[in-house]
């Protein structure tokens, strides 16, 4: 019999913002639909969320970023990931990003994004139709 | 208050409505929903009546405004005489900016200013740190010393406005800054006028920008309340904040209760120091969410008050009126507001107004419509502002003082927030109190729970909000005139603080900073040594270095 590998997720908060809110109940909410989560905490620099997501072996990884400094901090983690060989991973961004944002963090790796008012169900679909479409490519 | 013989005649009629009437109602048009709730979780019952507040003693539970226990409002006349005050929350990007918003504000008849840092400054770096970068003046003003605040204040007489600041971690620094700048433009240090958030205790578990581990950030917050004691007699030392304890999901009473234990904690640290409770406790005051829910609000509000009153003269034995005061600012609910169809977070921003004002408010801060989109614009923070006017001079809710007061249903909640309260704050107590409640993370339990709850809710569609579970079709009209902080006026702010560091007198710097080095050490009041260090330009970085050297950082408890 096949065991299935549960779906990895790592949640990030990067810089400094402290809006920790969306990231903890989508944290629960990914665990709920059967995710294993890990949460990074608050604060961390993309050197930190990169070696955790390699560590840890991620399939997703979701940052979270209220604070407007999206276009600086998600660049530099997926940067980072390219440079480490973490091109499979996938990449999530989830918060307070304005419109004309979306398609410069999508140059940057970023596959999904999602603001604020988003069912959680909705992010747990995209990532299980993500990851079975990679699978399956 | 009610006579027993026809309270007992109401409650005979009112089972028999309910059983003729109601139920067969009922029968042919069913109810919306099988349990009516707030957010507290108390079930919101379909009709009120005397029975419900047959308890009550009109003297002890509401009293008269401006008297004991304040239920009804602190003062006589209340918004019959003066309106609160109109204050909103502001600041980005360099001190330059920010000083023309100010402006800007009090020209469009603000009364008093707001002061917004960025993530930096409330973490205690400076600009030019590492961990600064793309942060710089992005969620507030980037003040690293004393040049920044004289160019943030520049043009602005201290002595004619009041100022409030949220900062909390390095509140010691911020205020230490006001003070030289009033020093330096010749105010006496009693004319000035303002606020200090400086609420540690909450940033543990909602806010989360914590510098220092609690011991030590309880110390700096009752420095802050003596050093005012003595030499800022007109200056707010902390705000005890429920605000971000109810962004941060918090039910009302959650809210409600949390604030207050960490209210309770503050005094009893003060009193250890051998303050006079009569002496300090008149300048506390409290800041609060306003929230959609216009009755739940009210009572909290209200709950509030009488608590605060309470605990003052009963526990901590306050003989000064002043001293049960408790003064609150509101601002309505961030999180309340959509990112979906926007321009409704107007009417939403109207409600919770009108929630804070029914309460009774001392000042009131309105969210821009835009704010669930990006920071807000000149244009939406300008019908904010607008909202505050009209419910003042157009409602007309402002001419009678606690119009909802006697209302069944608002006495009903108020009743039952405070019986809420003191069975939290008992268990609280039990548990070790306030910050032994932090260590083992019940708080952060508490508020990630009713925060997951509430998702769920609205995800069942059990909660309907608007734009969002319900009514989603329509134009999804975005503003388009987001405001923007230029990157490159921060290169300069960086630059600037590099020069400032390279420029001041070193030898006045160093003496400065290694008095109160020597201070830390003695575990004196540090306040005093550190307005000598920011008069010398050292800057927030350097005094927050010190004290993470000589204090600890603070580990962050994850709690999901």
């Amino acid at each position: 019999m096949k065991v299935e590998r549960k779906i990895r997720v790592l949640v990030a908060k990067p810089g400094l913002d402290s809006h920790d809110r969306g990231a903890k109940v989508v944290a629960r909410a990914l665990r709920d639909g059967g995710m294993e989560v890990i949460y990074t905490g608050l604060r961390q620099t993309p050197e930190q969320i990169v070696s955790a997501a390699l560590q840890e072996d991620v399939d997703v990884l979701a940052l979270s970023i209220l604070s407007g400094a999206h276009l600086t901090l998600v660049p530099a983690v997926t940067q980072l990931m390219k440079e480490r060989g973490l091109d499979d991973v996938l990449v999530l961004a989830g918060g307070v990003i304005p419109e004309e944002d979306l398609q410069i963090l999508e140059e940057h790796g970023v596959a999904g994004i999602f603001g604020p008012g988003t069912p959680t169900g909705e992010i747990i679909e995209y990532i299980k139709g993500k990851l079975a479409e990679r699978a399956g490519a | 208050m009610f006579d027993k013989e026809k309270m007992s005649e109401l409650a005979r009629r009112e089972a028999e409505w309910d059983e003729e009437v109601v139920q067969e109602w009922i029968k042919r048009v069913p109810e919306r929903m099988e349990r009516f709730s707030t957010s507290s979780g108390f079930e919101k019952r379909r009709l009120y009546t005397p029975n419900d507040v047959v308890g009550m003693d009109y003297q002890e539970s509401l009293g008269f405004p401006g008297g004991y226990p304040f239920t009804r409002g602190l003062h006589a006349t209340m918004y019959r005489g003066r309106l609160w005050t109109m204050r909103q929350f502001s600041g980005f990007g360099t001190a330059g900016e920010s000083n023309r918003r100010f402006k800007y504000l009090l020209d469009e008849g603000e009364t008093g200013l707001s002061v917004a840092f960025d993530f930096p400054t409330i973490l205690g770096y400076d600009s030019d740190h590492p961990l600064s970068v793309g942060e710089v003046g992005v969620c507030g003003v980037a003040v690293s010393s004393l040049k920044d605040m004289e160019i943030l204040f520049g043009g602005i007489p201290l002595d004619k406005v009041s100022t409030s600041m949220t900062i909390n971690g390095p509140a010691s620094v911020l205020l230490a800054m006001y003070t030289a700048l009033g020093d330096a433009q010749g105010v006496p240090r009693d004319g000035l006028r303002g606020t200090t958030q400086n609420d540690m205790l909450k940033e543990f578990f909602a806010q989360n920008l914590c510098i220092f581990p609690p011991g030590p950030s309880v110390k700096l917050v009752t420095d802050i309340v003596e050093f005012c004691t003595r030499e800022l007699p007109q200056w707010n030392p902390v705000s005890i904040s429920g605000y971000h304890i109810r962004e941060a999901g918090s039910t009302a009473l959650q809210e409600l209760a949390f604030t207050l234990a960490n209210g309770v904690t503050y005094v009893e640290s003060a009193l250890e120091r051998g303050l006079n409770v009569d002496d300090f406790a008149p300048r506390l005051s409290f800041f609060f969410a306003a929230h959609n829910d216009i009755l739940e609000e009210v009572a909290k509000f209200r709950a509030a008050r009488r608590i605060w009153a309470k605990l003052m003269k009963e526990r901590f034995g306050a003989r000064e009126s002043r001293s049960m005061w408790m003064r609150m600012h509101v601002q309505t609910s961030g999180c309340a507001l959509t990112a979906q169809q926007p321009v409704n977070n107007v009417i939403r921003v109207t409600m919770q107004t009108l929630a804070a004002v029914l309460g009774g408010a001392q000042s009131i801060h309105t969210n821009s419509f835009d704010e669930a989109l990006a920071l807000p614009s000149e244009r939406a923070v300008r019908t904010a502002l607008r909202t505050q006017q009209i419910v003042a001079h157009e409602s007309g809710v402002a001419d009678t003082i606690d119009p909802l007061g006697g209302a069944f249903s608002v006495e009903a909640l108020t009743d039952e927030m405070e019986e809420g309260f003191w069975g939290y704050l008992d268990r609280i107590e039990k548990m070790g109190g306030v910050v032994r409640c932090i260590e083992t993370g019940f708080f952060q339990r508490e508020i990630a729970d009713s925060s997951y709850e509430w998702q769920k809710e609205v995800e069942r569609n059990e909660r309907v909000v608007v734009g969002v579970n319900e009514y989603t079709s329509g134009d999804d009209w975005i503003p388009t005139r987001l405001l923007r902080v230029k990157q490159e006026a921060m290169g300069e702010q960086i630059e600037a603080v590099k020069r400032l560091k390279a420029n001041r007198d070193k030898g006045k710097a160093q003496g400065a900073l290694d008095r109160l080095r020597g201070d830390v050490e003695k575990d004196a009041n540090l306040m005093p040594a550190i307005v000598e260090a920011v008069k010398a330009y050292i800057t927030v970085g350097e005094v927050c270095d010190l004290f993470r050297e000589m204090y600890g950082d603070y580990q962050e408890l994850i709690v999901i």
